[in-house]
């Protein structure tokens, strides 16, 4: 998206349980930055868990983590120095 | 593309969800419905209890039967699974007996307003200091899609075929004409007001309710051509409309129209517990012996 383009932008990240994930999408559809899509991978019992697709787009917001009916993701905003 | 392996890597240096340290790991996963929204709504309330700053452990999780019901079995609080439409009376009872105690009632529409619905609105009129958390998924979910008072007019249920004939409840505007001191309705896609809303619900003294729409995606949407429940979720997020303060009487639900959401009812009222205690201490005045949880809550910690 347009605003996530910019300079300053926050840099989060997403940590997501598959095997949790009953696919129902809610993650995906209601990420303010459109960061998240449903993985064409199955998990154990079939259903398509989440990927973070576009990883710069992420910022932590935790909107996933709020709306997964299945805790099986949820948002956090990355500490310097840690992670890629 | 994420490789198979990368999609089900977990990092070891990350946190874990933080909402599993209020649930209880071993049952998860649920049994709810893929779609269904009645997760979002626990983890809604597993957040607001987390940021509350509340003492946990004189928190009190009670629930009815149906499908909500099934939160206080997955919330690792002190709960308690009551029988049909009985968790108000449970919730007051426990209530009564240690006033220290948040007691949140957690539980579905048809178990609070059908069978349940004389301890609710009784509940509401004496302002038992409760918090009630009900999900309106606007059907019997787990007996198999029966029509319930919240079901809205036109919409067809497995107990109503050719569309529901009968007039529905206007849950809000019920719980603020029984007397309810705050009243608020979210749908599960209001995730931040709705973990906000509970916040202020259970700082609230007195009966506080708060209705959360939520899609039941096997039985209402599935029954009714309304899609998944990812539908009813666009559905909420497309056709509601924050009026906070509006008229409760405003307020009714139609099938799939606009959904009014907001904090409707904050108001204050004395609590049926505080009533008794002053009632009795000006009418018995020192022949009032007040038990010792009494005490300590009404009379400050020190217990004069």
């Amino acid at each position: 998206m347009a605003e996530s383009a910019t300079a300053k932008k926050v840099k989060g990240t997403v940590v997501i349980v598959a095997e949790r994930c009953k696919g129902c999408g809610f993650c995906a559809e209601f990420c303010p930055t459109d960061a998240l899509e449903l993985s064409s991978q199955y998990n154990a019992k079939g259903y398509h868990p989440p990927v973070l697709a576009r990883k710069d787009d992420c910022t932590g917001c935790d909107i996933c983590g709020m709306v997964c009916p299945d805790f099986a993701i949820y948002g956090f905003i990355r500490k310097k120095g840690k992670g890629n | 593309m994420a490789t198979e392996e990368q999609l089900f890597a977990l990092d070891e240096g990350v946190p874990a969800n933080p909402v599993e340290e209020l649930l209880r790991m071993d049952r998860i996963p649920h049994i709810w419905c893929p779609g269904c929204g009645i997760g979002t709504t626990v983890n809604c309330f597993v957040r607001a209890l987390q940021t509350s700053g509340t003492d946990l452990t004189k928190v009190a999780v009670v629930s009815g039967i149906g499908c909500t019901g099934r939160v206080a079995g997955y919330i690792n609080l002190d709960s308690f699974h009551t029988t049909h439409g009985r968790a108000i009376p449970f919730a007051t009872g426990l209530k009564l007996a240690n006033p220290e105690l948040k007691v949140i009632v957690y539980s579905g529409d048809g178990d609070l307003t059908a069978i349940g619905g004389n301890h609710f609105i009784h509940a509401a009129r004496r302002n038992m200091d409760l918090t009630v958390i009900l999900v309106n998924n606007m059907i019997y979910g787990m007996t198999g899609g029966q029509v319930a008072p919240t079901t809205p007019l036109t919409a067809t249920a497995s107990t109503m075929p050719h569309g529901n004939y009968e007039q529905t409840f206007n849950l809000p505007f019920l719980a603020e004409s029984c007397g309810a001191v705050y009243v608020a309705r979210w749908t599960a896609y209001h995730v931040r007001h709705l973990t906000k809303s509970i916040k202020e619900a259970m700082a609230k003294k007195g009966f506080s309710f708060i209705e959360i729409l939520a899609p039941c995606p096997t039985l209402y949407s599935r029954r009714n051509k309304l899609g998944d429940g990812l539908e009813q979720m666009v559905y909420f997020k497309d056709y509601s409309e924050i009026r906070h303060g509006a008229d409760t009487k405003s307020v009714a639900l139609d099938f799939q129209g606009k959904i009014v959401v907001g904090k409707f009812v904050d108001k204050e009222r004395p609590t049926y517990q505080q009533a008794m205690y002053d009632h009795f201490a000006k009418k018995l005045g020192d022949r009032y012996v007040p038990s010792e949880e009494m005490r300590k809550v009404f009379h400050g910690p020190d217990g004069n």
